[in-house]
């Protein structure tokens, strides 16, 4: 059975080929036939069909190889993943209609053959599928990481003086942290002034501001002073549309007006120096 | 003309979603960086809402054109347990979370128009709508 199957797909090749190029384009949708080049697709297209000859016709474990090979190639390539599954499915159902056709398959043996079409299809498309989600889930948990890097600094810049520059979307997992960073970072630099640089958070709402308000508080408790900066003006109108209090808070437009005051505050100043032209 | 495109809100990650395509929207029509940031705001809002309270919801950025003018709705639907007392959401410092209790009257002052239907057990609706001036 498995044989007839094989043969029949080697035996048929190009005509199959052919036509299976030519519906997979057809159901795709605009999206997937922009992405993918027509050389590519039939490169890769011939790949999967002598893929499945192989996989009639060699050791498992040599068609294992090959098959995580190529669902890994397809996802590199950015299909999308129901282009593919269809894919199969569109090649099945033309070699099982072919394979009527010549009457190979007649309605006594029929059953047989969908069994044995399932039989080889469904470890295929379970595979592509596990690939698939596999690289994506390493991708995500790669940029969680990445992104926990680039999360929440805090820089110490003059003695007792330091700033935690935010930027970018602020989410229930950040301000954690920023909350941890902001506490740790203020003892171990024995920080008079902490400035929170929000120039790069491009939306403030309550959220945002709340947990900022919490974390300016717990500073205040371990004995430093909390300054806000980087206050854009449309951020301004919106914390004063939201009627968010933030009047506990010193805050300033920029980080270089925010680091005078906190000069200020410590007593320091910077003088330039004589004859230094 | 009416277009309409919506965000399904599942986790927190769809609320930048969310708030991406309002800004996108408003820019399109034309709003200033002022009204953009109070669009987007609102928008952050009201999604954070369906993520906090309802768990699953829609958020959908309509463009409006009536009587010569020009406008973005924002809708905001959920199935999730309601509100019993509108009346006290609307109030500043009201929350049941711990929050602010800034984010609907903070809504409502952010955008010109705003509605709210919420049917205990049922779900909520709201509507904010901002006009180009």
């Amino acid at each position: 059975m498995n044989k007839i199957i094989s043969n029949y797909i080697q035996d048929n090749k190009q005509g199959i080929l052919d036509q299976w190029i030519d519906r997979t384009k057809e159901e795709a949708d605009d999206r997937v036939v922009r992405l993918v080049s027509d050389r590519v697709f039939h490169a890769t297209s011939k790949e999967f069909i002598d893929l499945i000859i192989s996989n009639f016709k060699g050791s498992s474990e040599e068609y294992k190889e090959k098959l995580t090979d190529f669902a890994e190639k397809v996802v590199r390539l950015g299909w999308p993943l129901t282009f593919v599954t269809k894919g199969l499915h569109t090649f099945n159902s033309i070699v099982f209609e072919a394979m009527q056709k010549d009457e190979i398959i007649i309605p006594d043996n029929q059953m047989d053959f969908v069994i044995e079409f399932d039989r080889w299809a469904a470890p295929m498309s379970n595979e592509i599928v596990s690939i698939y989600s596999s690289t994506w889930e390493r991708t995500v948990s790669l940029q969680k990481m990445a992104l926990q890097e680039l999360s929440a600094p805090l820089i110490p810049v003059f003695e007792g003086i330091t700033v935690m520059p935010l930027v970018g979307t602020i989410d229930t997992d950040r301000a954690k942290q920023i909350m941890e960073n902001l506490l740790k970072g203020a003892v171990k630099h024995r920080s008079e002034v902490v400035l929170i640089d929000i120039t790069g958070v491009p939306v403030v709402d309550t959220m945002v501001a709340h947990h900022i308000i919490q974390a300016a508080e717990a500073v205040r408790l371990i004995g430093a002073k909390c300054m806000l900066v980087g206050i854009r003006p449309e951020i301004a109108q919106t914390i004063v549309n939201l009627g968010i209090n933030l009047n506990q808070f010193t805050t300033k437009n920029n980080l270089k007006r925010g680091i005078e005051a906190a000069l200020e505050l410590t007593n320091k100043k910077i003088v330039s120096l004589e004859g230094a032209k | 003309m009416n277009i309409q495109s919506c965000i399904t809100i599942i986790n927190e990650w769809d609320i930048v979603a969310a708030r991406q395509l309002g800004r996108n929207v408003a820019k399109e029509l034309g709003f200033g960086t002022v009204d953009q940031a109070r669009i987007t705001t609102a928008i952050s809002e009201l999604a954070r809402n369906i993520y906090l309270y309802a768990g699953k919801g829609q958020i959908c950025i309509d463009k409006l054109s009536e009587g010569g003018k020009a406008g973005l709705q924002i809708k905001a639907v959920d199935s999730g347990p309601g509100i019993r007392e509108i009346r006290q959401v609307m109030e500043d410092g009201f929350s049941t979370s711990g929050g602010l209790g800034a984010g609907l009257p903070g809504v409502k002052r952010l955008m010109d128009e705003f509605y709210i239907d919420s049917t205990p057990g049922q779900g909520t609706q709201i509507k904010a709508t901002k006009w180009l001036r």
